[in-house]
């Protein structure tokens, strides 16, 4: 009887603790399909638009808990790797009710992050509750590989812009060429730069030209390189003494020759030398100060400021105010055109520092170009006007049309 | 040829560089990259010339005891012993002879300066001989001396202790002095500028002082009309006169630009 109540017992255990486990599994997993998310679906994955390759847009549809049903989502994260199987390596995490992510890799070969190019990519998205352990696999994409374009699409609207304007200034060119007079609005910045020249010859004294802290590669500095050949000539021509000093030595070095070439056309070059254009030092302030002190000590009987100038610009004008000299400035750096224009007698705003140059040589081919800004400034100006009145009726596909995409 | 190799050199340049801005692929960012490298390769051969001129125009002040002629000697000082100081550093903690080897250096540099620009031979002869036997002392010591070293290739001279109190407590509050004097010219500048000298700089002085006024917080509710008017000045007015400023300034750096590129403009070639 007792082995028959042992062999029971036993023979109950046998099925038991399987049935009892098989239970225990079960509710575990009961439980934990309750704690997981829903997953991201839909997941894309393409090549970055108009980029230099190294980098593929990831998107996908927010999971079902997302900021709804259970709301349990709190981020994605994006896994990438070289085989649909695995192993994914984890690429980015963006918080919840985001749905794209571009995975930017370096270029370069040596960089641990290096992202090859024509190298094709599987991609999935994990969503992911507040424990981390809580995730929902989205299904795998791929393959895609990313690789550079060679044109950018999103620049378009920027190429038709400056296609027109080139033909525009060819076409203006070419007809000044042809000897038609244009007519160009007197500058009076420019008008004084003579009657600098001469107050400076009669009182003995040098004229200041200050380059500013641009660099030789900055438009506003080429145009004032343009501007000192013409100072520069005139002052030769009227045996005054320049005084250039240099914030930058590529611009000292272009403004030795420019001075140099100037003295050699008015058939002055003995009168040339190196110490008319130098270099000082490429500390912001100590420039300045180093200019002020030419200022004080030289007494200037003008100063002319053209290029691009920041901080600096109404400390030399204000010290040069004091000193008494004549002050002609121009610059196209908006926050400093204010102090310019209150401490300077005269001062070329903007697209006058550019039109200087042309307006001071009167040469044809030069007049030429300002036309064509000023007929593109009409173009500007009755888009402008069209594009307000297309925006208060909703019609968003024209400014659309001027839209440029990086 | 002189004159339309550059010109080609910069229609070419010029075009790529056009071209560049409408191609992301990386060969064209690794020829523009290329391309910018120049630029501070040609700034560093530049710098030396730079070197060059303050040195050149310094020395000539000095020489020709032009009126002010000692501030020529400061500037040289500064410059020489700020290159002294930048390529040297302690090898610990004791200085050992590092000031005497900065004097002798110095004024050895100075000996053969004087020695050079003077017109009298025995005086020549008592500069050079000075110079030279201060320099001796200076490459003794700096070669016996282990307390401290040269540095040419690494950077620890910039790290080193008299290089950063130099910069640190000399240059940067003298250059925070030059920038806070802007304070005081923005004063001396808006006094001359806000006078209501005719309708316009009556408005402008009107103007000036409503913006001003918008951060007083001791106007009350009146205060809340004048920030109002401040807003509206800045963000209706002001910003329509700025872009179409911008848009002036935009057309011309492309029509210059252009004129650079097609050769039209040569002004920074000398030729105007």
């Amino acid at each position: 009887m007792k082995y028959k109540l042992v062999v029971s017992f036993l023979l109950a255990l046998l099925v038991a603790v399987p049935v009892v486990a098989q239970q225990d599994t079960t509710l575990a997993d009961t439980s934990a399909a309750a704690m997981l998310p829903a997953p991201a679906t839909m997941v894309q994955a393409k090549d970055a638009d108009n980029d230099h390759g190294h980098a593929i847009d990831v998107t996908w549809e927010l999971s079902a808990d997302d900021g709804q049903g259970a709301g349990t989502v709190l981020s994605y994260e994006i896994y990438r790797s070289e085989s649909p199987d695995g192993p994914f390596e984890q690429r980015g995490l963006v918080p919840s009710q985001k749905n794209s992510y571009t995975d930017i890799g370096s270029r370069d070969r040596e960089s641990p992050d290096y992202f090859p190019d024509y190298i094709d990519f599987y991609y999935r998205v994990d969503a992911v509750a507040a424990d981390s352990a809580d995730r929902a696999l989205s299904e795998v994409f791929g393959p895609v590989h990313s690789y550079g374009q060679w044109f950018n699409t999103g620049r378009i609207p920027v190429m038709v812009g400056v296609l027109i304007f080139a033909i525009l200034t060819i076409l203006f060119v070419t007809i000044a060429k042809k000897g038609r007079e244009l007519y160009v609005r007197p500058l009076a910045g420019i008008d004084a730069v003579d009657d600098a020249i001469g107050r400076a010859t009669e009182m003995g004294k040098p004229i200041l030209y200050v380059l500013g802290l641009g660099t030789a590669d900055q438009i506003a500095t080429i145009a004032s390189f343009t501007i000192l050949g013409r100072v520069a000539k005139r002052v030769a021509e009227y045996h005054t003494k320049v005084i250039v000093p240099c914030y930058d030595p590529i611009v000292m070095t272009v403004a030795q020759e420019i001075v140099k070439s100037a003295y050699l056309d008015a058939g002055r070059p003995d009168e040339y030398s190196d110490d008319i254009v130098y270099f000082v030092t490429q500390s912001q302030f100590a420039y300045v100060a180093a200019v002020n002190g030419t200022m004080l000590r030289e007494l200037p009987a003008t100063n002319i400021y053209m290029g691009k100038f920041y901080a600096e610009s109404l400390i030399l004008a204000e010290t040069g105010a004091v000193a008494g000299s004549i002050q002609i400035s121009g610059t196209d750096e908006i926050a400093q055109i204010p102090f310019f224009i209150v401490a300077c007698d005269y001062t070329l705003i903007g697209e006058e520092l550019y039109a200087a140059s042309a307006y001071l040589g009167r040469e044809p081919v030069l007049l030429g170009s300002l036309k064509a800004q000023d007929y593109a400034k009409a173009a500007i100006i009755v888009l402008a006007i069209v594009g307000i009145v297309a925006a208060n009726f909703g019609w968003t596909y024209f400014t659309e049309l001027f839209q440029v995409v990086d | 040829m002189r004159r339309q190799l550059p010109l080609a050199l910069v229609f070419i340049f010029g075009v790529f560089m056009i071209v560049q801005y409408f191609v992301p692929h990386e060969y064209s960012e690794w020829v523009y990259e290329f391309l910018l490298d120049w630029i501070t390769i040609i700034g560093i051969f530049a710098l030396a010339l730079g070197i060059y001129s303050l040195t050149h125009v310094s020395m000539g002040k000095i020489r020709n005891r032009t009126p002010n002629w000692q501030y020529a000697i400061v500037t040289m000082l500064g410059l020489f012993v700020m290159i002294y100081f930048g390529f040297t550093a302690r090898t610990g903690d004791s200085w050992g002879l590092y000031f005497v080897a900065l004097v002798a250096l110095t004024l050895g540099i100075s000996s053969l300066t004087w020695g050079a620009v003077e017109t009298q031979a025995s005086r020549r002869k008592i500069g050079f001989a000075a110079g030279l036997g201060l320099l001796a002392v200076f490459v003794l010591v700096a070669v016996f001396d282990p307390s401290w070293k040269f540095y040419f290739y690494t950077s620890e001279g910039l790290q080193s202790a008299m290089f950063r109190n130099f910069f640190d407590y000399i240059m940067i509050p003298i250059q925070s002095t030059m920038f806070s004097l802007l304070a005081f010219f923005i004063a001396s500048a808006a006094y001359r500028a806000f006078r209501a000298r005719n309708i316009l700089a009556t408005l402008l002085l009107a103007s000036a002082l409503i913006v001003m006024l918008r951060f007083n917080p001791f106007l009350g509710p009146v205060g809340e009309y004048i920030a109002q008017t401040a807003n509206w000045l800045l963000n209706v007015p002001n910003l329509a006169a700025k872009r179409a400023i911008v848009i002036g300034i935009g057309l011309g750096i492309v029509a210059t630009a252009l004129k650079v590129i097609l050769g039209i403009e040569r002004g920074y070639m000398g030729r105007g």
